[in-house]
């Protein structure tokens, strides 16, 4: 067994601002962030794919109290591609203080930023980001 | 399988503690021996639990040492699990897997967990090293943030205005420090009103300080045994009836938080072995890591339909001698505490006292059934164990 795309090809992709997944070729079900088999039907008989990094935001929160190493407040949050995958990252562009139930359901478009490593997880990594689209 | 029977059963003071972690369980552990009429050298393993001990004290392997405190025969194995907070639930879950196969007549699970040592920026960041690492916890994530995220996605899905919904979420905290404040093992005994939860400090938008469980230390610890053997050791044994446990991925994965899907698939498990369904259950220990997890808690079970557990604690249905069953008596992880890698072991330990009509003034009248759930990680882990106090 050989992974598609591995975390470091996902990562390479981000810093370029591709989002990369991968489409299960016996279900057509789209995989992002990529895995060794599909989620839905367990298949390895998948296919590198480029996601269109739209979506619409499902749900957040302002992180007020955070882990040693993070500076609040920041928003965290989830959003639904238009591929159909979920994905979890920092809402920006966005003041955490006037964050409320209205950002449920409102398009987004992706990005990424790196979050720095720290004692225990090591390496720089980049993370998802979303911004709200402009009507 | 054969039928397994819990012996004695005991748990330290939760809270603050200046005691180790291996002074804590053996303490919790030299108790449910001793409960047991039993010498800790009848014991055949010991199924350990402890999640962040090499943060708390830069103790890792802690089990053989867990093992020697209680003075346990070197033939006898000492195992460590780590599921998060539902650590212990799922040490002796598997104990009680291994003694119904008949690998073991008599054995030990528990576990113990020193949290307040770290301080809460690094608990904060050590409790977030059970989201996943490279997309999830990298983005800053913590665990109220998770329950905060739920709780938005419950207002959004079922309608019901955020405020409206943060005050019934308040009406949890409330039930379950007015439980508490009936145990003296809780770490907070003081019963509190809707207007202290909504006026606390802001956690993660919208759960408040007193949405959130605490950081606590504390230990505890059950014995386990062919119930064949039970009624020869105790006069009040308590069996179990059924026991379920499930898995999920990320939250990325999961996506409506509101629906716990692990949760779904364990208590279905649970129910089937047990032939049991939510209508009989007397009492429930539930997984109230925060408030709105009580209230997603009660709708995977299938004591409320989704959406509709929501006001279950404002209408006094999961009180003491409320409507419907009574949810946490020992006043839950919100009020009792939370030492992460004990709270399974201390959720058994209410309900078999439950069940065995010893839990003074807050005792659940003619309780027979009684269900525990605890929940490890984001949704994560569940792990689920209904008791009963009469055999099969």
């Amino acid at each position: 067994m050989e992974y598609k795309l591995t975390f470091k090809q996902y990562q390479l992709g981000l810093e370029q601002g591709r989002f990369m997944g991968l489409t299960c070729n016996s279900c057509n079900a789209v995989i992002f962030p990529p895995a060794a088999v599909c989620r839905e039907c367990g298949s390895s008989d998948l296919i590198a794919t480029e996601l269109s990094g739209e979506g619409t935001l499902r749900t957040f929160t302002v992180i007020r109290v955070a882990p040693e190493g993070k500076t609040p407040p920041y928003i965290v949050a989830m959003a639904e591609l238009d591929e159909g995958p979920w994905a979890l990252g920092n809402l920006v562009d966005t003041d955490p203080d006037a964050a409320d139930m209205s950002l449920l359901g409102k398009r987004v478009t992706l990005g990424s930023h790196m979050a720095k490593g720290d004692t225990f997880s090591g390496d720089d990594t980049r993370v998802l980001t979303f911004s709200l689209k402009q009507a | 399988m054969r039928q397994v029977a819990i012996l004695g059963v005991a748990m330290t003071q939760f809270g603050v503690s200046e005691k180790t972690n291996l002074e804590m369980f053996a303490e919790a552990g030299l108790e449910a021996i001793a409960r047991s009429n039993l010498e800790p050298g009848d014991m055949e393993a010991l199924f350990f639990g402890n999640c962040l001990g090499d943060f708390e004290e830069g103790q890792l392997h802690m089990a053989p040492f867990a093992h020697a405190e209680l003075g346990l025969p070197v033939s006898a194995p000492a195992t460590r699990f780590e599921c998060a907070c539902a650590t212990a639930t799922v040490a002796a879950r598997h104990a009680a897997l291994l003694v119904g196969a008949g690998v073991y007549d008599v054995v030990i699970a528990g576990g113990t967990e020193r949290a307040t040592r770290m301080g809460t920026p690094l608990a904060t960041r050590t409790f977030a090293m059970a989201s996943q690492a490279q997309h999830e916890s990298a983005a800053g994530i913590t665990f109220p943030g998770v329950f905060a995220m739920a709780t938005h996605l419950y207002a959004h899905k079922y309608e019901i205005p955020l405020k409206e919904l943060k005050r019934h979420m308040a009406g949890v905290a409330v039930k379950n420090h007015y439980h508490g404040s009936m145990n003296p093992k809780a770490h907070f005994q003081k019963e509190i009103d809707i207007d202290k939860v909504l006026g606390g400090m802001m956690v993660a938008d919208p759960l408040q300080l007193l949405d959130c469980c605490p950081f606590s230390d504390g230990a505890a610890a059950v014995v386990l045994a062919d119930a064949k053997k039970a009624g020869d050791l105790i006069k009040n044994p308590v069996y179990i009836a059924g026991m379920g446990q499930a898995s999920n991925g990320p939250l990325y994965l999961q996506r409506d938080l509101t629906r716990v899907r692990a949760r779904e698939a364990s208590i279905a498990q649970a129910y089937r072995e047990a032939g049991l369904g939510p209508r009989d259950l007397d009492v429930i220990e539930l997984h109230d890591c925060f408030t709105i997890a009580e209230i997603l808690a009660l709708e995977s079970f299938g004591v409320y339909e989704f959406g509709n557990a929501y006001d279950a604690a404002t209408k006094g249905e999961t009180a003491l001698k409320g409507s419907k069953v009574v949810v946490n008596p020992s006043g839950g992880l919100k009020a009792k505490g939370h030492p992460i890698g004990a709270t399974g072991a201390a959720q058994i330990t209410e309900i078999v006292e439950q069940l065995r009509g010893e839990s003074g003034p807050r005792q659940v009248e003619g309780a027979r059934i009684g269900l525990v759930d605890t929940l490890g990680g984001d949704l994560g882990t569940i792990c689920n164990i209904i008791l009963t106090n009469r055999a099969n």
